[in-house]
């Protein structure tokens, strides 16, 4: 069971605003959903190791080499605000 | 005569080869059957033919090709179906769509799909939903369900989809064509607009098994630019055999019966049957675990995407709501271009995460899925491929299941368990049920990919299952 | 009665490390390009991009593990750590969570609990007034820096002041700077430090509530810092008054602590595994590549000074942590007339680190001074030898100090060899006892207080020439004592 609080606590640390109307929506199926995913507690999962990776690979590393990087205005061509040669953003402290 | 279009991949470049068709001439018939397209399959495609004489002397010869929209192609649409990327052409171009085009494709259009891979009936892109070409008035299956049903309309040979629980599988079912999705890791994700990155697999379409081997053949190898990836043991050989003599076919006594419908279940049978004929054997197995795949599935790809998704935030690409404060930017962004579906497992999702939860959920079902994994492993000892439906259903009507997430996420019950355990698995069609395709699924080990290709070309030969496009429906 | 207190601190240090490509793309690293110019798909978290961990980074970390005396995990793992912030491009940062590169050990006695890998946020800078957006304060990130490789050292809670904390991170840079992981240099950010504090009645088990100090960018600042916030907790507990846990910032131009807390609820991070890379497993010629890049580090060059040289503690830990100073101090060492010895090494380092240091300035790398290594053996040398005393030896080192050059040439042109022998020097103590009557007959009378007034009045008439013990002994035999 989701409640209407865990759904805006969640909400919030998704940054996904919901209406009103979304919040009791959405309280309702993720309860159904979760209820269904409940299922998985029939099962005694002590001493089972989690799987990360179903293919076991070994350490990818790279090269330390360097690579060209963008050219700064292919970075800000589908950008929707730039401003001073940045990425511009309502201040956090605002 | 014959259609252009109705010619597979195979046909085609073995015409061009000998002089016999022109790749620019193909190229055209598909690039204006795909332009005047009334599926909705595509949510662009090439505005002329391109210049294909490098293409054409390589060992696909320009053959056109269709790309779900979530694979990024440099200067090119690539929205993953979303709201929030509309318009958004990425600098860079997917691993998998490189390699395509120095074997030879040109890219001939995007397809449309599930915002973000998430769905099993492409009812949640935000650009519409794509209409079945079997009957416009259903679905044609998710998350790919543009590449399907392109492929299917004979609107492009053959195709790119992603597959996370089902999403090539699952379509190419439902479509009547054939659908791979191959062992994890082996196709890079780099350029994928990611999903759930555990699960996340491209694979190919096409309408017969020759042509899916043929593409995928070309789509695999270790990438340097996905730490995930790896190199196939073997190089991907196009399938021969005629027969399945000794091949023991392996069905889940936990994965069947209930749920599927009796149209599904007899064509199931009868291709069962089918096998027997040629020479194979076919056994119950044992999948304990299987059952549980599903639940474990809603909590790992939410999760994983929840994750993913946090990067669409309006700051470097994509939409942005207007705010005045920074988390009002956010939160107004991501409400205003997150469809439904995709607000849904994202909450899903991060409470999976959230503080005080992250052991029952995530973690449980990350060992859940090691159960499973072992299931396969054990089955595997007894069988050499494991065979189910593909889908418990036919394409259903849309609409149909949107108001209903539960139901939606049931259609990728016999899919999900191979996922979560990372194996190949193939797509195919077996018959029909009230006039709609059938398809059945055939699973195996790890980097079986050549056995799995060549169990389903002999029985793709017996089956004659017709998938000719200018034909589709023609036997109902 | 009032209580005692005492203070618990643990440190968080964030080390930029010295590699040439970002910690998962290979974007060059910044110095100071325009901003946006060292991106590319993954460091700008464009959809599709996927992280690979460079090797270099993980080998700097296995040799940062070893120095610290670190176990070094031979698998650990990248999570991310979620939260959403315009420095990150992802709505996460790829950290270590639960499998660290290393973990344990200890340097300068205190013990280290962890060492991680993650990646550098970008910088986000307060756009001006024309930068506005709608009249309201805006910012703009510069993702050059997003991705630079960072090793997170952790110690534990083994620090009681603001002084140790300084003295560890000083060994702790001193450490890094040898090992070239890093330019450790704190204003340029490359040496980033937070501080854990508490305070708890003296004997008390309990650790107190703690406060986090963010993001100190010199030395003196946290020390300054961890005084004024421990000052800060200890007039609150004696006002009978709680210690809230939060983050707080010191100004250290107007010295005030000040709250960092947001209106958001606590930061929920959400941390899994990233699945987008697979475990660094590490082999064993990833071990013997970073040992054999050890270099000596300094608390082996101390203990190397006392054993070998038999340097006092204090001056072999401030030749041995000073990089460039104990350099120096070897290099005259080897140039000394005696060689690499210990018997020259003591008087040599007393003036390295004595004289010298004095002259130069606590921060000056002696080799950058006009001195050379091996004018200073020389000069010491000389003093032993008596060809000229320590006095005169200061004199002829303010000129190596001004201008350079040879110590035996100065000593000549200057006339600042030693007045030594009876025919010399008698004559001057005589004249000097005969200039001081009384002093003389209090000498005499067997008060030897005022023999330093003899010896200062030979010492002026000589330019400090003479050796104030041969002066002595004369005094006595003039005055037959």
């Amino acid at each position: 069971m989701i409640d209407r609080t865990q759904v805006l606590h969640v909400a919030r640390l998704a940054r996904l605003q919901l209406t009103d109307d979304e919040v009791g929506r959405m309280s309702t199926e993720l309860s159904n959903i979760l209820g269904h995913i409940e299922k998985l507690s029939a099962l005694d999962l002590t001493d089972v190791e989690p799987t990360t990776h179903v293919v076991a690979v070994g350490s990818a590393l790279r090269p330390d080499v360097v690579r060209e990087s963008l050219p700064r205005e292919v970075a800000f061509e589908q950008a929707p605000d730039i401003a001073d040669d940045g990425f511009r953003v309502p201040s956090p402290q605002a | 005569m014959t259609h252009l279009t109705d010619l597979t991949a195979k046909t085609a470049i073995d015409a061009i080869t000998s002089g016999d068709l022109d790749a620019a001439e193909l190229f055209d018939a598909y690039r204006s059957a795909a332009a005047a397209e009334d599926l909705n399959a595509y949510t662009w495609v090439a505005d002329q033919t391109p210049d294909l004489g490098a293409a054409a002397a390589a060992p696909l010869r320009g053959v056109p090709l269709a790309v779900k929209d979530l694979f990024c192609t440099a200067g090119v649409p690539s929205q993953a179906g979303s709201r929030i990327l509309e318009g958004y052409r990425p600098p860079h171009t997917a691993t998998v769509v490189e390699r395509l085009a120095a074997a030879g494709t040109s890219l001939l259009g995007k397809t449309n799909q599930d915002e973000f891979a998430m769905g099993s009936s492409n009812e949640n892109s935000a650009y519409g939903p794509v209409k079945n070409p079997w009957d416009r008035s259903r679905v044609p299956g998710g998350s790919s369900g543009g590449s399907a049903a392109a492929v299917a309309a004979g609107l492009a040979p053959w195709a790119l989809g992603t597959d996370t629980g089902g999403s090539i599988r699952q379509p190419a079912a439902l479509c009547g064509i054939v659908g791979l999705k191959p062992t994890y890791g082996t196709v890079s994700r780099y350029g994928m607009i990611a999903f759930a990155s555990s699960l996340d697999q491209a694979g190919p379409f096409a309408r017969d098994v020759t042509d899916v081997a043929l593409l995928y053949s070309h789509m695999h190898g270790r990438d340097p630019r996905d730490a995930t990836s790896v190199g196939h043991p073997e190089a991907t050989v196009l399938p021969t055999a005629e027969r399945m003599d000794g091949l023991r076919l392996g069905v889940p006594e936990d994965l069947t019966g209930e749920g599927v419908e009796p149209g599904v279940m007899a064509a199931f049978e009868a291709a069962l049957q089918t096998a027997r004929d040629l020479g194979a054997s076919v056994e119950r197995v044992a999948l304990p675990h299987a059952d549980y795949g599903l639940s474990a599935y809603y909590v790992i790809a939410p999760a994983e995407a929840s994750s993913n998704l946090a990067r669409f935030d309006g700051v470097r690409y994509g939409r942005r709501s207007g705010a005045d404060d920074l988390v009002s930017m956010y939160t107004k962004t991501r409400h205003d271009y997150f469809g439904d579906e995709v607000k849904r497992r994202i909450l899903i999702g991060t409470y999976a995460l959230s503080s005080g939860f992250y052991d029952a959920y995530y973690a449980g079902a990350q060992k859940v899925r090691t159960l499973i994994a072992r299931d396969f492993t054990a089955a595997f000892a007894g069988v050499d491929l494991i065979v189910t439906p593909t889908s418990p259903g036919v394409a259903f009507p849309l609409g149909a299941k949107t108001d209903d997430p539960l139901a939606m996420y049931l259609n990728d019950y016999f899919t999900v368990p191979i996922s979560l355990a990372g194996l190949p698995a193939i797509s195919l069609p077996c018959g029909l049920s009230e006039g709609l395709p059938v398809g059945l699924q055939l699973a195996g080990p790890a980097f079986s990919e050549n056995r799995i290709l060549d169990a389903a070309y002999a029985w793709e030969r017996a089956l004659a299952f017709d998938s000719t496009p200018s034909r589709i429906g023609a036997a109902r | 009665m009032s209580v005692e207190y005492e203070t618990v601190i643990g440190l968080e240090i964030h080390v930029q490390l010295k590699t040439n490509t970002k910690m998962f793309c290979s974007c060059a690293l910044t110095f100071g390009e325009p901003p946006n110019t060292r991106t590319c798909p993954v460091c700008l978290g464009l959809p599709g991009a996927l992280p690979v961990a460079n090797a270099e980074a993980i080998h700097l970390g296995l040799m940062i593990g070893m120095a610290l005396g670190c176990e070094l995990a031979p698998r650990s793992k990248f999570d991310r750590k979620q939260y959403f912030y315009p420095d990150l491009p992802k709505g996460y940062q790829i950290s270590q969570f639960d499998e660290p590169l290393c973990a344990g050990g200890g340097i300068g006695g205190v013990r280290i609990h962890r060492v991680h890998l993650e990646e550098d946020a970008a910088k986000l800078v307060h756009a001006g007034t024309s930068g506005r957006i709608h009249g309201s304060a805006a910012s703009v990130v510069d993702f050059n820096r997003g991705g630079t490789p960072l090793a997170e050292i952790v110690t534990e809670p083994d620090i009681s002041s603001a002084e140790q904390a300084g003295e560890f991170l000083r060994l702790l840079r001193t450490t890094l700077r040898v090992l070239g992981v890093s330019d450790v240099n704190m204003e340029e950010g490359s040496l980033r430090c937070d501080a854990n504090i508490s305070i708890r009645p003296v004997g008390q088990a309990e650790l107190g509530v703690k406060t986090e100090l963010k993001n100190m960018n010199s030395f003196r600042y946290i020390e300054k810092g961890i005084r004024a916030e421990v000052a800060r907790q200890e007039a609150l507990l004696r006002a009978g008054e709680p210690v809230t846990q939060e983050t707080l910032h010191f100004d250290p131009r107007t010295e005030q602590l000040t709250s960092m807390r947001s209106k958001e609820e606590a930061h929920d991070y959400r941390y899994f595994p990233e699945p987008d890379l697979t475990p660094v497993l590490i082999t064993p010629d990833m071990l013997e590549r970073a040992h054999a890049a050890l270099p000596e580090l300094p608390a082996a060059r101390q203990e190397r000074f006392e054993r070998d040289l038999s340097l006092h503690p204090d001056t072999a830990k401030l030749l041995a942590w000073r990089t460039e100073l104990g350099d120096w101090f070897e290099a005259a060492l080897a140039a000394s007339p005696a060689g690499y010895d210990a018997a020259a090494a003591g008087p040599l380092a007393n003036w390295t680190t004595n004289e010298l240091i004095t002259r130069l300035g606590t921060d000056v790398d002696p080799a950058t001074s006009n001195v050379a290594p091996a004018a200073l053996a020389q000069l010491v040398a000389l003093v032993a030898a008596k060809t000229v005393t320590a006095n005169a030896g200061k004199q002829v080192l303010d000129v190596l100090v001004a201008e350079g050059g040879d110590p035996a040439a100065i000593i000549e042109a200057q006339g600042l060899g030693a007045v030594g022998g009876e025919d010399t020097l008698a004559p001057v103590v005589q004249a000097a006892l005969e200039a001081n009557p009384a002093i003389a007959e209090r000498l005499r009378g067997g008060d030897m207080k005022p023999m330093g007034v003899i010896i200062g009045h030979v010492m002026r008439e000589t330019k400090g020439r003479a050796d104030g013990g041969e002066v002595t002994k004369l005094v006595r035999a003039e005055l037959g004592l």
